[in-house]
């Protein structure tokens, strides 16, 4: 964390279906460069709210700011300032590697010379250069999935949304992403990511846990563990879940 | 702008890199027009024949001559009475059965009415329709040859009730409804299906969350099937009009105009099959059975309509490529002009509007 730069500020975020509520009243703040994890099972909620986040979907109400602006009415300008990446895997595997990268970096706008050489230095430091005409689909997994985020946060956004980036992958390239997580935070941009691997969870400078809709926890990985007298963040998640099991 | 050429450069890759959309986009046309073209119009060949002479002169042998002579007919039996025809057809050993009365030629000759019945199995109907066609057609042509230079014309009455065509009726048809078909399948089938695919690789979501608007992401998806649709109808027309001499009579720019409505119609069809399935599989089946099984089936396009049960026909009217069948036609075979053809074409822009309201209603939704 090096900035008290707020650059996501959520008050009393609010989600209805219906009767159902998928969010509720959550608030919290992320700042900038910050990795920010965001945890919970599967059903309490995170992707509605990341998807609320990214202008995807509409709060039913509550104040939302994302690199400052705010959700409901500065939408376009909104996406045009966030990365996203999502569970399923999201590069085209019929088109090469480059026109993966120009196809993304075009739809926001970067000009085709910026596009070559921000490619081309991004394709030394992956180690992909002589992949660089090959279709997606013939390249292993971890390397699309390295890819893939380093197209969603090729036109420098503020913020990038990651949507459990690393499922299926295997620990040792896991561990790689996210050095490539920890290069994009030190650059200044701020990721939010969620996740159901407990150990990556610990890679995160703060981590918040949702339970039924709410946030239940929201602190350092350190300090959530102190305070549920946890020593690993496998048992603070177990800890918290449980709470869900109670109610029903 | 920028964006949206990106996009559509895009589009272009998945389609001119994915072989079975190749295959169908381009193989299909083709395939399926000289499959059409040649095997059903030259279908009737040698159809099996069997003959009652209760006449036997010179002008019933020369008439069955003629008959097997022209190809189409193959002459595999020669009955004493009608009695066994029935089991005859039956057991299919023949389709059709030319019976000539008792004193044929003496009428014939005497300018009377000579006439002959013809008996035809009508478990094809259409197949059934066309050989009478045919048949009397052959024998119209002997009338008309005999009596040349004579005074008192001899007339041969056939006893099938169906007015004469110029036989030609068919072969035409199937221009018409290969080009709804392909238009179809091409437009509102591979629209639906790409979309579908965005959806289920997880693709779709990284384009929602992009600063492309959904409008743009929409026409990106349909602009290169419109061009390549378009594409598809110069080529089935130009294949009718050189390989087949099926004529475009009336105004070729009215009848391309009509084509792109058709496609725009299909295209919104498409749109509205992709929001209401997840996946391609699923885009796939309803695309299957809830356009491509009417189009073939319910357009008249190969079944006649007004053969069909009181209730497929009024089915039928909810399939856009029945009007779309009937505009063409008329544009194509009659050569009329718009004001023949306005009530149709404003029942396809109703449709297409319609699918349009009805997709944005459900993509809203989605994004609530």
């Amino acid at each position: 964390m090096n900035s008290d730069k707020k650059v996501i500020s959520v008050r009393n975020l609010t989600k209805k279906f219906g009767s159902f509520t998928a969010n509720d009243d959550l608030s919290f703040d992320v700042y900038q460069g910050e990795i920010f994890g965001f945890l919970g099972a599967n059903g309490a909620g995170k992707t509605t709210a990341m998807k609320i986040l990214c202008g995807l979907s509409y709060p039913t109400s509550g104040e939302i700011m994302v690199a400052g602006l705010d959700v409901y009415k500065q939408r376009e300008e909104l996406k045009r300032n966030i990365g996203y990446m999502s569970q399923k895997f999201s590069l085209y595997e019929d088109l090469t590697v480059f026109e993966n990268i120009r196809f993304y970096a075009g739809i926001y706008g970067m000009s085709l010379k910026d596009i070559k050489l921000k490619s081309d230095d991004l394709l030394k430091k992956l180690d992909l250069v002589h992949a660089r005409n090959k279709r997606i689909g013939e390249l292993p997994l971890g390397w699309k999935q390295k890819l893939a985020f380093s197209v969603a946060i090729f036109h420098n956004p503020e913020i990038v949304f990651l949507d459990e980036p690393t499922g299926g992958v295997d620990p040792v390239t896991r561990r790689q992403f996210w050095d490539l997580i920890y290069e994009a935070s030190r650059n200044g941009i701020t990721v939010f990511v969620t996740t159901h691997y407990m150990d990556e969870a610990e890679y995160c400078n703060r981590v918040s846990i949702m339970v039924d809709g709410r946030i239940e926890a929201l602190d350092t990985p350190e300090g959530l563990k102190n305070k549920f007298d946890a020593k690993d963040m496998d048992e603070v998640f177990l800890r918290l879940a449980r709470k869900s099991n109670y109610k029903e | 702008m920028k964006r949206f050429i990106g996009f559509l450069k895009k589009e272009f890759y998945h389609i001119f890199r994915d072989k079975r959309s190749m295959l169908i986009l381009f193989g299909m046309p083709i395939v399926q027009l000289l499959l059409f073209g040649f095997v059903i119009t030259n279908d009737l060949k040698d159809v099996k024949m069997a003959v009652v002479d209760h006449s036997k002169d010179e002008y019933t042998s020369e008439i069955i001559n003629k008959i097997t002579s022209s190809g189409y007919f193959k002459l595999v039996k020669s009955l004493d009475g009608i009695a066994q025809v029935d089991e005859l057809f039956r057991k299919g050993e023949t389709k059709l059965v030319l019976v000539f009365e008792p004193d044929f030629g003496k009428n014939f000759i005497k300018g009377s009415k000579a006439s002959v019945q013809i008996l035809t199995d009508a478990s094809e109907p259409n197949m059934a329709s066309l050989e009478v066609n045919y048949l009397q057609g052959i024998l119209q042509n002997y009338n008309l040859e005999i009596n040349r230079g004579k005074i008192v014309p001899s007339q041969i009455s056939t006893q099938t009730r169906m007015y004469f065509n110029p036989n030609m009726e068919s072969v035409y048809m199937f221009v018409p409804g290969i080009m709804a078909t392909i238009l179809m399948l091409v437009s509102a089938m591979m629209t639906s299906i790409s979309i579908a695919r965005e959806k289920e690789m997880g693709t779709m979501e990284i384009l929602l969350v992009s600063p492309l608007r959904p409008l743009q992401i929409i026409l990106g998806k349909v602009t290169p099937y419109l061009f390549l649709s378009f594409i598809n109808a110069l080529v089935i027309v130009g294949m009718g009009y050189f390989v087949f001499g099926v004529p475009v009579l009336g105004s070729f720019a009215l009848l391309m105009a009509e084509s792109l409505l058709f496609i725009l119609m299909a295209l919104s069809l498409g749109i509205f099959i992709s929001t209401v399935s997840d996946s391609q599989q699923v885009a796939m089946m309803l695309s299957m059975f809830a356009l491509m099984l009417p189009t073939i089936l319910l357009s008249g396009f190969i079944f006649p309509l007004r053969n069909m049960p009181v209730p497929l026909q009024i089915i039928s009217h909810i399939i856009p490529p029945r009007w779309f069948i009937i505009i063409i036609k008329n544009i194509m075979l009659k050569g009329s002009g718009f004001e023949f053809v306005w009530k149709e074409t404003l029942i396809l822009i109703g449709m297409t509007a319609g699918f349009i309201g009805l997709s944005v209603k459900k993509f809203k939704i989605r994004l609530e």
